[in-house]
């Protein structure tokens, strides 16, 4: 995975408001882990479903933090766990990763 | 344009609000994280524009869409693009953001929902509800019609009322009160505790009575300036 997580979109529509763009990456920090922990859960469940609506939230902050390859991964992966297919999991998996690095560090 | 926003998504919101506050033609009132409180507050306050999440658990933006009679100007926001085909079967729907969404796009968005409101108000508004033009009275166990425009007057007789059209007498089990909310202002006028008449009918006035049909029908003293301001005097 080239692609790497930026504040490129963050920055362009807050127009320098720090407070801004504090604001969002601390919503990202606060639900991420959450909805990965959820994610998981559901896909050791095997419920294929469920687990599509966390993709569905999560895709939200792939776009947000610029990574626009990855965001199109997860719109096929949530079109995938809909149809209780598990392709495209490990490449949606690697981004997760990179994302979880990424807000430790700003 | 008074706007709303509606949005599970506490991110999503936060940035149509930021790009809102980058727009001077929003005046964002508030935001919403599910479809019932919106319900709530569309119930009680107009808006001009929503900015509407379709992707919502529970409620969809389509399901509210559908329970709204008249419904603003709506923009979706939404991170599928599939849906765009639906959103073409709404009229109120003016523009389909896909998320995430730039400021540039955004503007281009409220631009035109600007357009469809002025567009909107030039246009005469058609009356929604179609006017009612009779009454059905409970006679015998039937229902039955009677156009206003044939009512002559309303009589009060005890527990019963008669009302006395161009063809027919029919006296109905009700009261003055329920009647005189039943009939259309511009048309009858309450002349006296125990008549109601159809102004349209009426042949003549002298002192205090007026001449409708056959019928002689006393004007109370505290009835006849309203009875007079309804008449095309010379």
């Amino acid at each position: 995975m080239s692609e790497k997580p930026n504040l490129n979109y963050l920055h362009e529509i807050s127009g320098g408001d720090d407070e801004f763009e504090k604001k969002l990456l601390e919503i990202v920090k606060k639900e991420l882990p959450n909805e990965i922990n959820s994610y998981k859960k559901f896909l050791n469940e095997n419920n294929f479903k469920q687990a599509s609506e966390l993709v569905h939230k999560i895709k939200h902050k792939i776009s947000i933090l610029g990574l626009e390859k990855s965001y199109q991964v997860a719109i096929d992966y949530e079109e995938n766990l809909k149809i209780d297919n598990l392709n495209l999991k490990k490449e949606f998996e690697e981004i997760l990763n990179s994302m979880v690095c990424f807000i430790k560090t700003v | 344009m008074k706007t709303i926003i509606i949005d599970d998504e506490e991110m999503a919101r936060a940035i149509i609000e930021k790009l809102s506050s980058n727009n001077k033609k929003i005046n964002l009132k508030e935001s919403f994280s599910n479809a019932i409180e919106a319900i709530k507050y569309l119930n009680q306050n107009s808006v001009d524009l929503i900015f509407l999440d379709i992707h919502m658990p529970g409620f969809t933006g389509f399901d509210l869409l559908q329970t709204l009679k008249n419904p603003p100007k709506v923009i979706l926001t939404t991170s599928d693009k599939n849906f765009a085909i639906e959103a073409f079967e709404y009229d109120c729907i003016v523009d389909y953001l896909v998320k995430p969404v730039t400021q540039e796009r955004f503007n281009k968005a409220v631009q035109k929902a600007v357009l469809f409101v002025q567009n909107d108000a030039a246009q005469p508004k058609i009356e929604e509800q179609e006017e009612i033009k009779e009454l059905y009275v409970n006679i015998d166990r039937r229902l039955v019609k009677i156009n206003f425009e044939t009512i002559n007057l309303v009589e009060a007789k005890g527990d019963y009322i008669l009302i006395k059209t161009e063809s027919k007498n029919y006296t109905v089990h009700s009261t003055m009160k329920k009647i005189e909310e039943k009939l259309p202002d511009d048309l009858f006028l309450k002349v006296h505790r125990s008549f109601i008449i159809n102004t349209k009918k009426i042949i003549d006035i002298e002192d205090n009575s007026v001449l409708i049909g056959n019928n002689v029908i006393p004007v109370s003293r505290s009835n006849r300036p309203e009875l007079m301001k309804r008449l095309n005097l010379l």
